[in-house]
């Protein structure tokens, strides 16, 4: 059953074999051409005659407007148009799930960087000099920028008159959403408890920091619709919320996937969509929008940040008594996704473990902070950060091995969540952990590859920096797991299109997809033709570009396109397959039983082929277009958290292995091992590509990615050169073991693979910076100062 | 925003004589940061592109005139051995894109305290070669720093080079960033030893309104080292030494809390680097043949 993919993706580790069927480490046709610099990214798209839109922002995170003069603005020369919120003829808000973000703001701004007005032009510095001169009168306001603030007597309510159907289940108007879940009777149990231990963590705001800037160009059509070309993660989301603005009805809304730079949940808001689009409209031009990395960490969500309380009980045994858990999420100005992310958070934050009972509150707050919501984790990685952190302070208060305590209470199949939901297929959690545990640990001053006097710098902590040259630098070795759900979940109606043509082009059979899936970097283009190569028994794939002539793919996110997008690949195949078997039947007497298709030809059970594709064929093409839904699942109970509210689980587990230089308190992450349960790899190259991009953004997390906002609501570093990723440099060996355990609920037996390393990768970390520390670390990212305790 | 592409220097000097406010341009590194970001919208950009001079240096027995725009890549290929502590630092720019244009002439122009090439150049005893219509001056490094992002050229003045002189002890420099590579110093420190004149200079960056020395710290050593008669035995440092030598250097810091680092951490981690950097120079100095030239030049003035 195990498969064991290791190492780091190399092409010639995992060459494709030449069917480049599912199971085939297929490469990826983006590849060579993202490394090479000749992929066309949405900012690079380009239209004869085209205007440059330009957004001016609010330079304040809560105000009222008293009014805006565009006069000045309009005199420029090679202005086209200025707009604000008094041009918009047709729906002024938006969301993706409440409608409560202005298109351009009105009165009010809740946010710094809430977009005002639009400038087009000639010229994007023409556009940019215009917006300077528009004059907006503001009157600040005071600002609510945590718990306290928000719920205060007094406190400024963001968004009055609240009629969204979470209102009626919060305790304040600043509340945006409360999930609570209760599980057996955690008050009776506790004080049952042999070891109780209590914690309070905290995690800044992480950016997706996709490279690729919010851009896209909208183009006026004669019918009076519009085509939008952009990057984003859901073109039919993005259109449903498109069309109430520009007042169209959806078909003349029509938007086309532009090449994608990264995304990691930053594109499943609108960003510039409308506001391209209204400029378009307005000047009957088409119209280019491209962000500046600055106007980027403004234009899209963040990830939450989070503070967190937890209390553990546990037998002297080390068997989980109960938990008591409440999360607050930082949701910002708006909605966003907050609630989803709140729903996550809470059914989620008991982690892979067995908990007979548990309090859990979660909820997310509207605050004059940035804006957040979905990304990579979802809710899901603030939780593990504080239920992980909390069994390494479980096992240190039973003097027990951190590994042997989680493995004492590690979830498997047929466990119950406290949702009450079942874990319905395999979860192996103790297995994930007994492998990253019994890998080899790297050797030890990894440094020490020459000369005494001349030690690697590179694998020293600092770098090139020389810093140190080992002195003060101490190792440490950390342990964490965690849960994901894949797909949408809570009673969301979640499903995928796609339509599959089979035809012969030069006496060939050839498949074409068709799918708006969004490609936004994961490998979903590889994995679609693998499995229609499967499916069809062709070579020959054509993807024909993702756009809204076909129907909803859903969202790239939640890990969910290869189930749902892939699930709708196969069914849409099937459907083919019985149309071709039909018409061989009726025309050529092909035998009723059980046919294949493979290497063009119709073959049975025992292979003997009783025909060919281009027999039937050459009658004309075959096209089917099916829906593909996962199985339904249910909301939370408002005031029990109970119901089956996901639709599947995933684990990974993580070891790190750190060194750091203990005086200044810098780190070196030496390894970063990673097991996880893939249900069934359809693509081993790009699953262990998944799962060490993930790991990585986890690191990014633990030791160094935060938007610092101040108390006013402004954030500090909007830029690559004070928001730090990850170099080569700070990017470890990540040796991964993938196990194949089928879910038999999904296509393949799969499982979503894009999220889960994300989460146990940074209190894995975490747990070794705390060893050889010493410190308490309870916060991420986790600074210099806080290793050496001058912060 | 007017373009200037002087062909020679002279031209340069002219343009920049006309037009003070222009803004010399090089690498870019700097210059066209400010421009994307919208920070800056100078009347005039001083394209010095065409003059190759710059990007070349000379070295003598004793110095180096190192040209303003040579790259930081030509300073860690060509010039480890007589700029080591500016070779070290120079690794420690950017990204290799950055190495590949980015110039010392680059990072005193601009003056950011911090600058990563600044210590290095304040321990070395560096001279800025600056240049106008009117004439040179030599202007000594430790009078070139004003205050952040200020220093000391004329508004006609173009830096024409930076001279050096080459190593004759044992030269060093770290930096603190939150990331491996890549990144804008939270503070940094350079030490060099100057066994030829028994003396030893500092340079701290990224803790001060200005890049600056620790002239209380270089103090303390140089007298250490005197009394001791370590120039000459070679002897070991008593541990005290260091640990002393790193507060004073740590008191030297006039630093600020933002979002790199806080100033508690700042004046906590120079002390590291200048007790590490002190025990890898002396080190260096021992076990070498330096102890036994040592002659009877006059200890610290």
């Amino acid at each position: 059953m195990t498969a064991p993919v290791t190492g780091t993706p190399r092409l010639t580790q995992h060459a494709a074999p030449a069917d480049g069927r599912i199971g085939a480490s297929t490469p990826r046709p983006d590849g060579t051409l993202k490394v090479t610099g000749a992929f066309a990214y949405s900012s690079d798209l380009w239209h004869e005659d085209m205007l440059w839109g330009h957004t001016l922002r609010s330079p304040h995170a809560h105000a009222r407007i008293l009014g805006i003069d565009i006069a000045e603005a309009l005199t420029v020369p090679g202005v086209t148009a200025v707009l604000t919120h008094a041009d918009l003829t047709a729906a002024t808000h938006y969301g993706l799930e409440l409608s409560d973000q202005p298109v351009l703001a009105a009165d009010r701004v809740r946010y710094q960087g809430e977009a005002v007005a639009l400038v087009a032009a000639d010229h994007p510095e023409t556009a940019r000099r215009a917006a300077a001169r528009i004059r907006v009168a503001y009157e600040e306001l005071p600002v609510v920028h945590d718990e306290a603030s928000a719920t205060a007597p007094g406190a400024p309510v963001l968004h009055p008159g609240r009629t969204d159907h979470y209102a009626a289940h919060v305790p304040h108007p600043n509340v945006l959403h409360r999930q609570p879940v209760l599980h057996g009777d955690a008050r009776a149990a506790a004080p049952t408890a042999d070891v109780v231990v209590t914690g309070d963590y905290e995690t800044g705001t992480q950016d997706q920091a996709p490279l690729g800037p919010e851009s896209g160009l909208a183009v006026p059509a004669e019918d009076g619709g519009v085509d939008l070309y952009v990057a984003t993660q859901w073109l039919h989301v993005d259109r449903q919320q498109l069309a109430p603005i520009l007042g169209l009805p959806p078909e003349k809304v029509r938007l086309t996937l532009a090449g994608v730079g990264g995304a990691f949940g930053a594109r499943e808001d609108l960003s510039m969509q409308a506001h391209a689009c209204l400029l378009a409209m307005r000047t009957g031009r088409p119209v280019k929008m491209v962000y500046s990395r600055e106007e980027s960490f403004f234009g899209h969500v963040h990830r939450h940040p989070a503070r967190l309380h937890y209390e553990h009980g546990a037998t002297r045994d080390g068997i989980l008594v109960h938990v008591r858990a409440r999360i607050v999420l930082d949701g910002g100005a708006y909605a966003s996704s907050s609630p989803a992310v709140v729903g996550n958070a809470a059914s989620l934050a008991l982690g892979p473990y067995r908990v007979p009972n548990a309090d859990i509150e979660a909820l997310a707050l509207y605050t004059n902070n940035p804006p957040c919501g979905a990304m990579r984790g979802f809710g899901a990685v603030q939780a593990c950060f504080a239920y992980e952190s909390q069994m390494d302070k479980l096992a240190a208060a039973l003097g027990m091995d951190p590994v042997e305590l989680r493995r004492r209470n590690a979830v498997a199949q047929g466990d119950v969540m406290p949702t009450g939901q079942p874990i319905d297929s395999p979860a192996p959690a103790a297995e994930l952990l007994r492998l990253v545990k019994e890998r080899p640990l790297p050797p030890e001053r990894p440094w020490d590859t020459g000369p005494a006097d001349a030690p690697d710098l590179r694998a020293l902590p600092g770098g090139l920096s020389n810093t140190t040259h080992g002195e003060g630098v101490v190792r440490g070795v950390g342990y964490a797991i965690g849960i994901k759900n894949i797909g949408f979940s809570e009673g969301f109606d979640d499903y995928a299109t796609a339509r599959v043509g089979l035809a012969l082009a030069g006496g060939e059979p050839v498949a074409t997809v068709h799918t708006a899936a969004a490609e936004v970097g994961q490998g979903g283009v590889t994995v679609q033709a693998q499995i229609a190569r499967t499916e069809l028994g062709v070579p020959r794939v054509a993807l024909l570009p993702p756009d809204t002539t076909v129907g909803s793919a859903g969202s790239t996110s939640a890990s969910r396109q290869t189930y749902m997008t892939g699930g709708a690949v196969r069914a849409a195949c099937a459907a083919v397959r019985d149309e071709v078997l039909r018409r061989g039947r009726a025309r050529h007497g092909w035998p009723a039983g059980e046919l294949r298709l493979a290497d063009g030809l119709v073959v049975t059970g025992d292979g003997t082929a009783v025909g060919a594709l281009a027999d039937v064929l050459d009658e004309g093409p075959v096209e089917r277009e099916t829906e593909f839904r996962h199985r339904p699942t249910q909301p939370f109970d408002p005031h029990t958290g109970q119901g089956l509210g996901h639709v599947q689980y995933a684990l990974c587990a993580h070891r790190a292995v750190v060194d750091v230089d203990t005086e200044l308190g810098l780190v070196k992450v030496v390894e970063l091992a990673a097991a996880q349960d893939v249900g069934r790899a359809l693509n081993p190259l790009s699953v262990v590509g998944q799962i060490q991009g993930g790991s990585t953004q986890g690191l990014g997390l633990a030791v160094m990615e935060e938007i610092v906002v101040g108390p006013d609501g402004r954030q500090r570093n909007p830029s690559f050169t004070d928001y730090l990723i990850p170099t080569v440099l700070d990017t470890p060996a990540m040796p991964v073991d993938v196990l194949e355990l089928a879910d038999p609920h999904a296509p393949y037996g799969l499982r979503g693979v894009g999220e889960p390393s994300t989460l146990s990768s940074t209190p894995a970390i975490v747990a070794a910076l705390r060893q050889a520390t010493g410190r308490p670390l309870t916060r991420v990212p986790v600074r210099p100062e806080h290793l050496v305790g001058r912060a | 925003m007017e373009y200037l592409r002087p062909a020679d220097w002279p031209e340069a000097l002219a343009a920049k004589a006309a037009h003070p406010d222009a803004v010399p341009l090089a690498g870019g590194t700097d210059v066209m940061v400010e421009l994307n970001l919208d920070r800056r919208r100078p009347g005039h950009l001083l394209d010095l592109g065409r003059i190759a001079a710059l990007r070349t240096w000379e070295t003598t027995a004793r110095t180096v005139r190192l040209g303003a725009a040579v790259p930081y890549r030509d300073v860690i290929a060509r010039l480890s051995t007589e700029l080591p502590g500016l070779a070290l630092a120079s690794r420690t720019v950017g990204s290799p894109q950055i190495r590949t244009r980015g110039s010392v002439g680059g990072n005193l122009g601009t003056a950011s305290p911090a600058g990563d090439a600044h210590p290095a150049l304040l321990a070395a005893g560096a001279t800025v070669e600056a240049v106008s219509v009117r004439g040179t001056r030599h202007i000594p490094i430790d009078d070139f720093y004003l205050g952040p992002k200020r220093n000391a050229l004329a508004p006609d003045e173009l830096i024409r080079a930076v001279h050096i002189d080459a190593a004759r002890g044992p030269q060093q420099f770290a930096k603190v960033g939150t990331r491996n590579a890549m990144v804008i110093a939270v503070c940094a420190f350079a030490l060099a030893l100057h066994p030829h004149t028994r003396t030893v200079r500092t340079g701290i960056g990224s803790a001060a309104p200005t890049p600056v020395r620790a002239p209380r710290a270089e103090a303390f050593l140089c007298g250490l080292l005197e009394e001791g008669g370590h120039w000459s035995s070679g002897a070991p440092l008593p541990p005290s030494a260091a640990t002393r030598f790193g507060e004073l250097a740590a008191a030297a810091c006039a630093p600020i809390d933002d979002v790199r680092g806080s100033a508690a951490y700042r004046e906590h981690a120079v002390a590291v680097l200048a007790r590490r950097t002190l025990h890898r120079t002396w080190n260096a100095y021992r076990t070498s043949n330096d102890a036994a030239i040592t002659g009877g030049e006059p200890p610290c003035a």
